[in-house]
């Protein structure tokens, strides 16, 4: 940036303050200190000092401008102050009608974006009456089991005003995604008004977040395949895919494997719907990323900065893509919920801001604060209006949004953001090195032999015996602590054992009167389609529309795909 | 009659949650200290774990459970051991509050680790109990 007379003294000046001044006040256990920071973060390198001389970048090229390729300093030319961030808190338990309170809850006190995420019989495809479900209905999310359920959810919300995130990724993806599109039609609300998000990101869960029976790879890739080619043709404003990162992460990643993993996923998708004959323009601008953020301040928005600026590389000069749209790169974040401890649980809300701020400062489009109970249960209502506040008072109190991308420029990101892009860069290269110049076929060998797995397990066994060796600080857990005998008591978030009766009896009274024979056949008919190339998506708005059920639903199509065990690595 | 040699440990998760980061670490741990491990994959039934146990003719059985359903999976597990006369000490991980605690451990629940706890900790109450059983 300056020019080679000021470069000479600036060298010059640095060399005289190290020796005079730096290099005297040393800590005596300078490498063990340096070496446990390594140890930490991703591995990324980190001066103890920054000077102009540390940073070598092509302005134009690697940084620009806001809303310009390559989007390093955000997507949106005015950032925040054209429009902040969807504050979008997730939620789900209990039953469609106990969430859909919760919602208007939320939204009451300032929410501007809703996520739901169903709870596990729903995620797994089990309807609510089935032997496996018991215990679990409406215990980590809300029972969907049919459109019915979905309608009870959305009970006076408009489905042309709103915009939620739909959280399943595994084998009810597309049963979720149908039921919200039938309630639409239902409605007499045609499908291009409605905007929304399906997380549908198959492959982070057939690894991390371990979802175990679900479609093999290549059938969950068909079926996120179909739902690209369906909404790009009739809901366009439908986000189809959310590419997780964070679950890569919470299972133990740094940031370079959350960004070179996630990414070779997110073009996975890409090299399977070109492979279908999707033109990359006609789909790829609804694509977006789910990522964490976790403690690492700095280096955790310089993630973000090179999340962008990669997948503009790759979009432009990987996949060809011409409209600028397919470039940007727009992310969700949940803060992260792996590192907030059990122990003195109130001190997770200082954690869950500086996770609120890094989020902030790295561009976020749309953001979940943990809330600080999230180790011990389900937030209450307290914890989560404390988790809204938190973005709250963020946005409109800090004067983070008055500047864009206010880090910019800095010597510390900037070197931080070329250097994870290098590094996960490197990983995605290899990847694909595995699948013989296929990411693709990188990305299922990475999955099927547990080499990805293995990888982040390694990274968080690591991060464990730096914790438990006390080089990893985490206060109120490691250090500082009080005895657990005078832990305050925490007023925790209990569901109704009830609601999961309710939820059941009228499950099967609904059974009972529906037109069986009209779910029959829409279950043959889907049973067909699955077998064939045809877009599933049609069919199965159709199917949901009988009051077929999830269960049923999700049977049927694991008659035909068939089911795939995780390496499990241990 | 068990044998003095290496002790047998199962663990898993009941249930449909598959959040198992804590259960695998505690695995690996036991496995570092020596122990054998048998560790099932996540969405097992109560049946299944308690069958598993008994096969693979386990000392001590580590349950992770962090959905929020411990209280049901663990009365479950405790009152189908009794009936099939297995007596083998349970312990378990996971999301689990602190008020809980002595109501797990009237059900019959050896030991609750939460979550934060140090792998030693848990390694080292392993060891004794099982040594102290035999």
């Amino acid at each position: 940036m300056q020019n080679k007379e000021e470069t000479e003294k600036i060298l010059v000046e640095r060399d005289r303050w190290f020796q005079e001044k730096f290099s005297k006040r040393k800590a005596p256990d300078e490498e063990a200190r340096l070496a446990s920071r390594s140890a930490l973060s991703a591995g990324v390198g980190r001066k103890d000092f920054y000077t102009p001389l540390d940073l070598s970048i092509d302005y134009l090229k690697d940084i620009g401008f806001p809303g310009q390729y390559p989007f390093t300093r955000g997507v949106h030319p005015s950032m925040y102050l054209g429009r902040l961030w969807t504050m979008r808190q997730v939620t789900g338990y209990g039953t469609p009608e106990e969430t859909n309170k919760r919602f208007k809850y939320q939204v009451s006190q300032g929410q501007t974006g809703l996520a739901v995420v169903p709870d596990t019989p729903t995620r797994d495809g089990y309807d609510s009456d089935h032997p496996m479900a018991k215990g679990e209905v409406g215990r980590l999310g809300v029972p969907l089991d049919t459109i019915d359920d979905m309608e009870r959810l959305f009970e006076g919300l408009p489905l042309d005003q709103i915009n939620p995130a739909l959280i399943e990724s595994v084998t009810g993806t597309m049963v979720i995604l149908a039921m919200y599109f039938a309630l639409a039609e239902n409605k007499g609300i045609p499908l291009e008004k409605l905007r929304g998000t399906i997380q549908n990101s198959c492959l982070a869960n057939s690894i991390y977040c371990g979802e175990l029976n679900i479609f093999p790879p290549e059938h969950a890739l068909r079926i996120a395949t179909d739902i690209f080619e369906y909404c790009s043709k009739y809901v366009p404003k439908w986000n189809t895919v959310n590419v997780g990162g964070y679950q890569i992460t919470e299972q133990g990643a740094n940031t370079v494997q959350e960004l070179g993993i996630s990414m070779a996923f997110g073009l996975t998708y890409l090299e399977s719907a070109l492979k279908r004959g999707l033109a990359i323009d006609s789909f790829a601008p609804r694509i977006a990323f789910y990522f964490t953020s976790g403690n690492n301040f700095f280096e955790e928005i310089a993630k973000f900065r090179a999340a962008r600026r990669m997948w503009a590389r790759f979009m432009k000069e990987r996949m060809g893509a011409k409209d600028e749209r397919s470039m940007m790169l727009r992310y969700h974040i949940q803060t992260s919920a792996a590192s907030l401890p059990a122990q003195e649980a109130q001190n997770n809300i200082i954690r869950c801001t500086l996770h609120a701020i890094t989020a902030a400062l790295g561009g976020v489009q749309s953001l979940h604060v943990n809330s600080f109970d999230e180790a011990l249960a389900l937030p209450t209502e307290e914890s989560l209006r404390i988790s809204l506040r938190t973005q709250q008072i963020i946005a409109h109190e800090s004067g983070i949004c008055d500047t864009i991308d206010p880090l910019g420029g800095s010597y510390l990101v900037e070197d931080l953001t070329n250097k994870i892009e290098k590094e996960a860069t490197d990983l995605i290269n290899k990847i694909e090195d595995m699948g013989g110049g296929s990411i693709l076929n990188g990305v299922i060998i990475g999955i099927k032999s547990g080499f990805l797995a293995r990888e982040v397990m390694e990274t968080d066994q690591a991060k464990l015996k730096a914790i438990e060796a006390g080089e990893k600080v985490v206060i109120g857990q490691n250090k500082f602590r009080i005895p657990d005998e005078e832990e305050p008591n925490v007023t925790l978030m209990k569901v109704d054992p009830e609601l999961e009766n309710i939820q059941i009896t009228r499950l099967i009274e609904m059974k009972k009167e529906r037109d069986n024979t009209r779910v029959k056949k829409q279950l043959d008919k889907l049973r067909e389609v699955a077998k064939s190339d045809e877009n599933m998506m049609p069919t199965m708005i159709e199917t949901v529309k009988s009051h077929a059920s999830l269960g049923e639903i999700v049977q049927t199509l694991k008659e035909v795909f068939g089911f795939f065990d995780r390496v499990q690595i241990i | 009659m068990k044998s003095k040699g290496r002790i047998r440990i199962l663990i898993a998760k009941p249930g449909l949650d598959t959040h198992d980061r804590g259960a695998k670490m505690i695995a690996r741990a036991c496995k570092d200290a020596g122990m054998e491990v048998i560790y099932l994959k996540p969405k097992h039934t109560v049946d299944n774990i308690i069958s598993a146990a008994i096969e693979e003719d386990v000392d001590i059985i580590g349950l992770s459970i962090l959905s929020g359903t411990h209280m049901e999976m663990c009365s479950g597990m405790v009152d189908k051991m009794k009936k099939q006369n297995l007596n083998l000490p349970i312990i378990l991980g996971g999301i689990i509050p602190k008020s809980d605690i002595p109501l797990l451990k009237r059900l019959g629940i050896k030991e609750v680790f939460r979550s934060g706890v140090h792998t030693n900790t848990v390694v080292r109450w392993i060891e004794d109990e099982v040594k102290g059983g035999r």
